[in-house]
C-alpha cells in the first residue's frame, strides 16, 4: 500500500520511494524519507481530507496525497 | 591578523539564528544578497585560540538540491558559486537539531564530501535529552571524521564547546579532508544508506516523538477544532491590534501635539516655525502614531512563527489555497501582508515554485496593510455614524467589509492569474511542522525591535522628506489665496479631471500626489491641505472633511484605498523580488485599474441610492 492509504493513527515502514517523479523523490529523500524508516499518518486536513500530517521518525511533515502516493509502505 | 570565513548551515528550525546571535553577540551586519532581498547577515567572533572568524548566516536547507530562492542562495554561497559572494567559505558550522539527527545525517555526509573544515553542532541537546534521545557524540565524531559537539545555542556555556572545536577543525590534519568530490552528484540514496549504518551505532535511545507536540496537534490539527482555533487566533489578533493600541497611540498623538505647541510657543513666527510645526512634526507624527499597531501585529506574527503554529495554519489552509491556485505556504506571506506587504513579499521566498511565488507577490498588496488603517480610521470616524446593528457597531462592520473586500479580491485575482498568466500544474507541498517551542524571549525582542526600527527609520526618512516637500508645495508661492494657486494646487489640477468622474475633488487630488509615496501620508496631506485652506483655524480634520465631502465621495475614497498601490517602498521591493520591471508595472496597472473602477462604482451606486 502507499502512504496516502494509511488510516489516521496507523503506523507503517517505508518500503520504497517511487522514482516516477524524480524531482519529488529527491526532495522527499532530502527531508529524510528513506527505506526502512517508520512513518505514521497523524491527521488528515479539514477540507477534502487533505493534506496529510505524516510523522517520519521524530519529525512531522505536511504533504498531499499526490506526493504521499509515491511512498510505498508496509503497515505494522 | 588572518580572518577565517565560516558559513552557518543547517535545516530549517535547527536554531541557526539563535546560534548566530549568540556567537556574534547580536552585532551583525545586515544587508541583502546582490540582486535579491534575501537578508544576508554577517557577524564576527574570536575562537579560543584567538582566531578571528567572520560568520555568514544562511537560509535553512535540507540538502544541496536547492529549489526555492532561499535555498539556492544558501547552496551557491557554500559552493562559492554565488556571484558577489566571493570564493567558498574557509569552513562550515553545520547545525542540526540533536533530536532529529537521524533524519539529517545524510545531509552532514553530503556537506562533508565538500572537503572543507567543518564542525557539526548538535543543537538543543537539552530538549533532545529531556525527550529521552541519547546520542554517543564521540562515536559520531569518530565515524564522521569531523569534530562534533553538543550545543545549547541560547546559553554562552552551551556555545563554548563549539567555539573551541572550530580551532580543532582548522588545526588538526588528523581530521579527514576528502578532496572536494562530486558531492552534488553522489546519489542521496547511497548517502542515506551510509547514514543509516552510522545512526544505528551512535543513536543509543530514540523515543518516538515529543509528547507535547503530539497532544497539541491532536487538537490544533483536528478537522473541526483546528479551523475554529485558527479563526479565533486571527480574530483575537486583529481585535488586539485595535483595542490594545488605543492608549499608546493616544500617548504618542498627545506627545506630538504637545511638541508642536511647544515649538509654536518657543520659536519666533516665520517660515522656520511653520515648517517645523506644520510640516515635520505634523507629518512624521501622523505616521509614528501607528507604531503601536504595527508592533502588536508583528509581535503576534513572530510569536506564531516561533512557537511552531504558523506551519499548522498553513496546513489547515492548504486545500483552500490550492483551490485558488496557491500553496498552503502562501498563507504565511499573505498573513504578514496584513502588517505590511514588504515583509509579506519577502516571506514569499519560502515558496519553491516561481509562478506560485509570483502570484503571491502580486496579490500581497491586496491584504489590508497597517498603513491603510489611518486612512480607514479617519474616514470612518468622519462619515459612518456610531450606530449599532445588532451586537455590532456600524463602524466596525465597515472596517470589516474593507478587509473582506481586500481578501476576496486577492482570491479572485489569484484565481484569474493561475488560469492565465501564471498557469501551471499544482506544486507539491512538502512542509515541516516543527516541534512546538516556547519562543526564546531574547530572539523575539531582537526581531521585534528590528521590525519597529525599520518602520521608525521609514518615518524618519521618506515621510520626513515628503512632509517637508508637501509643506513647501502647499505653502508657496507665498501670499497666494486658496490652495488652487499653490504649486500643489497646480499639480492637483492636472489630475483632477481624471479623478472627477469617480467623485474625487481637488483636495483629494492634491493629497494623492504625495500619497503615492506611502498610503498613510495621504492623511497628513489632507490635514495640511485643509489646514492651509482653513487658514490655520481650529477646526479638526474630521470636521473639515464632513463639511467638504459628500458621503458618496467618502465611500469612493475608502474603496480607492482598498486597491490603490500607493506605496513606493513596497513597489521597490516588488521590483527586487520579481526581478522584473514588467511584473512591477503589471502590479501597478492592475491595482490602479481596480481602484479606479471600485471607487467609481461605489460613488455612482451610492449617489443612485440617494446617500
Amino acid at each position: 500500500m502507499t502512504l496516502n492509504e494509511l488510516k489516521e493513527g496507523q503506523h507503517a515502514r517505508i518500503v520504497s520511494l517511487s522514482s516516477h517523479k524524480t524531482g519529488i523523490e529527491l526532495k522527499l529523500r532530502e527531508i529524510g524519507f528513506c527505506e526502512g524508516d517508520e512513518v505514521e499518518l497523524l491527521r488528515r486536513g479539514p477540507i477534502g481530507r487533505e493534506p496529510l500530517a505524516i510523522r517520519l521518525n521524530r519529525k512531522i511533515f505536511a504533504l498531499r496525497s499526490d506526493e504521499a502516493r509515491l511512498v510505498e509502505v508496509e503497515a505494522d | 591578523m588572518v580572518s577565517y570565513r565560516f558559513a552557518l548551515i543547517g535545516p530549517p528550525n535547527s536554531g541557526k539564528s539563535t546560534l548566530f546571535n549568540g556567537l556574534t553577540g547580536g552585532r551583525a551586519k545586515t544587508a541583502n544578497y546582490s540582486g535579491v532581498t534575501v537578508e544576508r547577515r554577517v557577524g564576527h567572533f574570536t575562537t579560543s585560540a584567538g582566531r578571528q572568524v567572520e560568520l555568514i548566516d544562511l537560509p535553512g536547507v535540507y540538502g544541496l538540491n536547492a529549489q526555492s530562492l532561499d535555498e539556492r542562495i544558501a547552496v551557491e554561497t557554500i559552493l562559492g558559486q554565488r556571484e558577489g559572494e566571493g570564493p567558498a567559505p574557509d569552513g562550515l558550522i553545520v547545525l542540526i537539531d540533536a533530536a532529529d539527527i537521524r533524519t539529517h545525517l545524510h545531509f552532514i555526509l553530503q556537506l562533508r564530501a565538500l572537503g572543507r573544515p567543518m564542525v557539526v553542532a548538535l543543537n538543543m541537546i537539552d530538549l533532545a535529552e529531556r525527550d529521552g534521545v541519547r546520542i554517543d557524540v564521540r562515536a559520531l565524531e569518530r565515524r564522521l571524521g569531523v569534530p562534533v559537539v553538543a550545543t545549547r545555542a541560547t546559553r554562552a556555556a552551551g556555545r563554548a564547546g563549539l567555539i573551541e572545536r572550530i580551532d580543532t577543525a582548522l588545526d588538526d590534519d588528523v581530521w579527514r579532508r576528502t578532496a572536494p568530490s562530486l558531492a552534488e552528484t553522489t546519489p542521496v540514496r547511497s548517502l542515506q544508506q551510509e547514514a543509516r549504518a552510522i545512526a544505528a551505532e551512535v543513536i543509543l535511545a530514540e523515543p518516538v516523538m515529543n509528547r507535547v507536540t503530539r497532544s497539541l496537534d491532536s487538537i490544533v490539527l483536528n478537522r473541526f477544532a483546528g479551523p475554529v482555533i485558527l479563526a479565533s487566533i486571527l480574530f483575537f489578533m486583529f481585535q488586539a491590534v485595535f483595542a490594545w493600541a488605543t492608549w499608546p497611540m493616544d500617548l504618542i498623538e498627545n506627545g506630538f501635539s504637545a511638541l508642536a505647541d511647544w515649538v509654536g510657543a518657543t520659536l519666533p513666527d516665520g517660515w522656520i516655525k511653520d515648517l517645523i510645526a506644520n510640516g515635520v512634526i505634523a507629518g512624521v507624527g501622523s505616521v509614528l502614531v501607528f507604531l503601536p499597531q504595527i508592533i502588536i501585529l508583528f509581535a503576534f506574527i513572530l510569536l506564531l512563527e516561533a512557537s511552531g503554529y504558523m506551519a499548522r495554519a498553513a496546513f489547515l489552509m492548504d486545500t483552500l489555497m490550492l483551490r485558488v491556485g496557491l500553496n498552503g505556504r502562501a498563507f504565511i506571506p499573505l498573513l504578514s501582508s496584513f502588517a505590511c506587504a514588504i515583509p509579506g513579499m519577502m516571506a514569499a521566498r519560502v515558496i519553491e515554485n516561481e509562478r506560485d511565488r509570483l502570484t503571491t507577490i502580486i496579490i500581497a498588496p491586496l491584504m489590508t496593510c497597517s498603513a491603510r488603517l489611518p486612512v480607514y480610521t479617519l474616514i470612518i470616524a468622519a462619515f459612518i455614524p456610531p450606530d449599532r446593528v445588532g451586537p455590532f457597531g456600524l463602524q466596525g462592520i465597515v472596517m470589516f467589509v474593507l478587509y473582506a473586500v481586500g481578501v476576496l479580491s486577492a482570491i479572485t485575482v489569484a484565481f484569474v492569474l493561475k488560469r492565465t498568466v501564471t498557469k501551471g500544474a499544482p506544486q507539491p507541498l512538502l512542509m515541516e511542522l516543527p516541534t512546538y517551542k516556547l519562543p526564546d524571549l531574547r530572539d523575539f525582542f531582537s526581531n521585534l525591535s528590528a521590525r519597529a526600527w525599520a518602520f521608525i527609520r521609514r518615518a524618519g526618512t521618506i515621510i520626513f522628506y515628503v512632509s517637508v516637500i508637501l509643506w513647501f508645495l502647499t505653502s508657496y508661492p507665498a501670499g497666494s489665496n486658496g490652495i488652487r494657486h499653490t504649486y500643489a494646487g497646480m499639480i492637483g489640477s492636472l489630475i483632477e479631471p481624471i479623478l472627477k468622474p469617480i467623485g474625487f475633488n481637488l483636495e483629494i487630488a492634491i493629497a494623492l500626489v504625495p500619497g503615492m509615496a506611502a498610503r498613510e501620508v495621504a492623511v497628513g496631506a489632507l490635514g495640511t491641505v485643509y489646514a492651509v485652506q482653513g487658514g490655520g483655524g481650529d477646526v479638526g480634520l474630521t470636521e473639515a472633511l464632513q463639511h467638504a465631502w459628500s458621503l458618496p465621495t467618502a465611500l469612493a475614497f475608502l474603496a480607492w484605498y482598498v486597491f490603490a498601490p500607493q506605496c513606493l517602498a513596497s513597489l521597490a521591493v516588488a521590483r527586487r523580488e520579481t526581478n522584473s520591471w514588467r511584473w512591477t508595472a503589471f502590479i501597478v496597472a492592475y491595482l490602479f485599474t481596480l481602484a479606479y473602477l471600485a471607487a467609481g462604482a461605489t460613488y455612482w451606486i451610492a449617489r443612485a441610492s440617494g446617500l
